[in-house]
C-alpha cells in the first residue's frame, strides 16, 4: 500500500482551519517524545512547559506581555506575506525601532512633555519603516531579492545596537555594563493592570490587529495586495502596481516591528540593552503562518508562541533544560504546519503500488 | 606591509572563504534542480554543533566532519519531506529549517559552550608549501580547503560534462519535460537537496572544528545566508562561486587587515563586523540590477513545486 496525494478540485476551507490545530497537536506529541528522549517524564514535561506558565493570573498576564510584540510583528508581516513580499527582517526592524524611539527617551530625559511617549512610539514606527524601506527600495528599483537583503539587515541592526550600548549611549554610571540609562517614568509605557507588567503596548497590538483586518479585507489596496499574492499575472493584467504592493507590505511590517521594538524598551526592559528581543521578529513569521495570515488567527497563535517562550523559561528552571528548547518547539510547529497544509490542496488516499 | 603580512592576509581570506565555497556549491546544485532551500543557515548550525560534539568526544576531526555531513543530510531530509513530498512552499520550508536548525543547535550545544578543541595541524603539500608568499597561504591549509577546490572542479564537471548533471539541469529547467521522458523529478530533487545538506553540514563542521575551533550559539553568524547570496552573485556558475567566496572571505577579515596595517583610525569593531553583511547587499544589488542576468541564469523552475502524476 502506498500513500498518494490527489489534488482536490477546490482547496478545502475546513482543512485550512484544522491544519494549525493538527500542527499544534503534533507539536505537543513530539514535544512529549522529546522530553522522553531527554530522560524526563513526558507528562511532567508537558505540565511544566505548557501548563505551569499560565497556572495563575500573573502567568496569564505575562503571556499577554510576551504575545504583544509577536502580535504586532506578525500582523505587519502578514500583510506582506499575503502579497508574496517576503520580509524576513522584522527582527532588525524591531531593533531599529527600539533605537529610534529609545534615542528620544535618552535625549529628552526628564522632559515633562506629555508628547514624549507618543513621539517615541512614532519614532519607533518610523525607524522600523526606514529599515524596511531599504529592502523595499532595493527590490523595486534594483530587483534585489528582499529575503536576503532584509535578513542581512538584521545582522547590521544587531551590530548597531551593540555599538550604541558599548559606545555613545552607554550608561556612564552603569559599571561599564553594555546598556543605556534606565528610561524615566515619563518615557515608560503605563501599566494597564496593577500588579502585572502588561502595558499600553497591548492596546497598540489589538489596534493593529483591527487595522490590519480592515486594511486587508475592506480596502481596495488590501484587495490588490491579495491578488498580487495569489495571482500575480491577474494583478498585473488588472493594472495593479506590483511595486506598491512591495512598498506597502514592507513598510507595514517595518512600522509594526518598530512599534514592537520601542514598546519593549519603553516597557518591560526599560532601557536599551544588547538583548532587546529573544527572536520575536523571527518567531512572528511562524505566528503569522500559524494564524493563517489572519488577524484573529494571529491573536491566538501569538498567545501560543508566547506560551512557548514562557515554557522554555519554566523548562530551564524546573527541568534543567536550556531555554533554547523554545526555539526547537517553534521550528517544529512551523514544520508541522507546512506539512499539515498539504491536506488543504490534496486528498490523501491509500493506493496499491503498481508493478 | 611585509610579505609575511600579505601572506597571512591571503591565508586568512582563504580560510574564511572556504565554508562559503562548500555551502554555496551545495546550494548551487540544489537550486540547479529547481529547489530553493533557504535552510542553509540552520543546516550549517546543526552541522557545526554535531561535528563539534563528535570531534570532542572521539578526538577525531575527521569523524567530526562526517558527523556534520550526516547532520546536514538529516536536516535537508526534513526540508525534502516538507517541500518535495508534501509540496509545501519552498521559501517557508527553508525558513522553517533555518529557524529550527538555529534553535536545535543552540539547544544541543548548550553543554559544549565552555569546551575548546585542540587546533588541527594543517596539511602541508610537499614542495609547494615552500614557495615564498603563496606557499604558506595556499599549500599549508586544512584538508577541507583543498577539498573545496576539488569540489569546484567536481561540481562544474558534474553539471556541464556528465549525463547525470544534464538530467539534473533539465529537471531544474523544465520538470514537466524531464518527467515526460521518464526521469524521476522528485527523486532527483531529493538527491540534489541531500547533497546541498551534506555540503552545508561540512561547511558548518569546518567552522566549529577548524576555524574557531569551539562552539558558541549563533557562531554561524549569517554565513548560510551569505552562501545563498553567493549563488545569485555567481549567477549559478561554480567557478564564480570561488571568486565571490574569497571576496566575502576578505570582507570578513577586514578587522585583521585594519589592525595589521598599522592604521591609526579608531573604527568601532561593530562597523568592521558589519562589512560582510553590507557587502552582501551591495553585491546582490549589483548583480540583480540587470533583470536579464537573473532571468537567463536562474533555473527556470526554481521554487516551483512539482506534482508527479498530475
Amino acid at each position: 500500500m502506498w500513500l498518494k496525494f490527489e489534488p482536490r478540485a477546490e482547496p478545502s476551507r475546513a482543512m485550512a482551519y484544522l491544519s494549525p490545530l493538527l500542527a499544534v497537536g503534533l507539536m505537543f506529541l513530539c514535544g512529549m517524545i522529546l522530553f522522553y528522549i531527554l530522560g524526563k517524564n513526558p507528562v511532567e514535561g508537558f505540565r511544566v512547559f505548557f501548563m505551569n506558565p499560565v497556572k495563575d493570573a500573573y502567568g496569564v498576564a505575562e503571556l499577554f506581555l510576551k504575545a504583544t510584540p509577536l502580535m504586532l510583528c506578525a500582523v505587519g508581516l502578514s500583510m506582506g506575506f499575503k502579497a508574496n513580499v517576503w520580509n524576513i527582517g522584522a527582527e532588525g526592524q524591531l531593533l531599529i525601532g527600539a533605537l529610534a524611539g529609545g534615542g528620544l527617551a535618552l535625549h529628552f530625559e526628564g522632559s515633562p512633555s506629555p508628547f514624549l511617549l507618543p513621539a517615541m512610539i512614532l519614532a519607533g514606527a518610523l525607524g522600523g519603516m526606514a529599515w524596511a524601506a531599504i529592502p523595499a527600495f532595493l527590490r523595486t528599483r534594483f530587483n534585489a531579492n528582499e529575503i536576503l537583503t532584509s535578513l542581512m539587515l538584521v545582522y547590521v541592526a544587531e551590530l548597531m545596537v551593540s555599538w550604541v550600548v558599548h559606545g555613545p549611549w552607554k550608561d556612564p554610571d552603569g559599571f561599564n555594563f553594555p546598556q543605556t540609562r534606565l528610561f524615566g517614568a515619563e518615557a515608560t509605557l503605563p501599566i494597564l493592570l496593577e500588579g502585572t507588567r502588561v502595558n499600553a503596548a497591548l492596546i497598540f497590538a489589538l489596534g493593529a490587529l483591527v487595522a490590519g483586518w480592515i486594511f486587508m479585507n475592506r480596502s481596495f489596496m488590501g484587495y490588490q495586495m491579495k491578488v498580487a499574492g495569489q495571482a500575480e499575472h491577474a494583478g498585473r493584467y488588472a493594472g495593479f502596481s506590483a511595486k506598491r504592493s512591495v512598498w506597502i507590505g514592507m513598510l507595514a511590517g517595518g512600522a509594526m516591528a518598530g512599534i514592537a521594538g520601542i514598546s519593549e524598551v519603553a516597557g518591560p526592559i526599560g532601557q536599551i540593552t544588547e538583548h532587546i528581543s529573544p527572536g520575536y521578529g523571527f518567531a512572528a513569521m511562524i505566528v503569522a503562518f500559524v494564524g493563517r495570515l489572519n488577524p484573529i488567527g494571529i491573536f491566538f497563535s501569538s498567545l501560543l508562541m508566547a506560551l512557548l517562550y514562557l515554557g522554555g523559561e519554566q523548562a530551564q528552571q524546573y527541568l534543567n533544560l536550556p531555554s533554547s528548547i523554545s526555539k526547537v518547539f517553534q521550528g517544529m510547529l512551523l514544520f508541522f504546519l507546512l506539512g499539515s497544509d498539504v491536506f488543504i490542496h490534496f486528498r490523501p488516499r491509500l493506493v496499491r503500488r503498481r508493478k | 606591509m611585509g610579505l609575511d603580512f600579505i601572506s597571512s592576509i591571503l591565508f586568512a581570506t582563504i580560510v574564511a572563504g572556504t565554508p562559503l565555497i562548500i555551502v554555496a556549491l551545495g546550494e548551487l546544485v540544489t537550486e540547479k534542480s529547481g529547489v530553493l532551500n533557504l535552510g542553509a543557515e540552520g543546516t550549517m548550525s546543526v552541522g557545526a554543533v554535531a561535528a563539534f560534539a563528535v570531534a570532542h568526544h572521539t578526538g577525531s576531526p575527521a569523524l567530526g566532519i562526517l558527523a556534520g555531513m550526516g547532520a546536514g543530510m538529516f536536516m535537508s531530509l526534513l526540508f525534502g519531506l516538507s517541500a518535495l513530498t508534501l509540496m509545501a512552499n519552498q521559501v517557508a520550508s527553508g525558513l522553517a529549517l533555518s529557524i529550527f536548525g538555529v534553535g536545535l543547535s543552540a539547544f544541543i550545544g548548550k553543554s559544549y559552550e565552555s569546551v575548546a578543541l585542540a587546533s588541527v595541524d594543517p596539511i602541508r603539500i610537499p614542495w609547494l608549501h615552500r614557495i615564498p608568499v603563496l606557499g604558506p597561504s595556499l599549500f599549508a591549509q586544512q584538508g577541507l580547503v583543498y577539498f573545496s577546490w576539488i569540489l569546484i572542479a567536481a561540481v562544474a564537471w558534474f553539471l556541464y560534462r556528465s549525463r547525470a548533471g544534464l538530467v539534473l539541469r533539465a529537471v531544474g529547467e523544465s520538470p514537466v519535460s524531464a518527467h515526460a521522458i521518464g526521469h524521476g523529478v522528485v527523486r532527483i530533487r531529493y538527491q540534489a537537496v541531500l547533497f546541498g545538506g551534506a555540503m552545508a553540514g561540512i561547511g558548518g563542521a569546518f567552522l566549529s572544528v577548524f576555524y574557531t575551533p569551539m562552539w558558541a550559539e549563533g557562531m554561524v553568524a549569517g554565513r548560510g545566508w551569505i552562501a545563498l547570496s553567493l549563488v545569485v552573485f555567481a549567477t549559478w556558475r561554480p567557478g564564480r562561486v570561488m571568486i565571490g567566496a574569497y571576496l566575502f572571505g576578505g570582507c570578513m577579515i577586514t578587522q585583521m587587515f585594519v589592525q595589521g596595517s598599522g592604521a591609526r583610525i579608531a573604527i568601532p569593531a561593530q562597523f568592521l563586523s558589519s562589512i560582510p553583511y553590507v557587502a552582501t547587499i551591495v553585491v546582490l544589488v549589483l548583480i540583480s540590477r540587470n533583470r536579464g542576468t537573473i532571468r537567463l541564469n536562474s533555473p527556470a523552475s526554481l521554487g516551483q513545486p512539482f506534482l508527479p502524476d498530475a
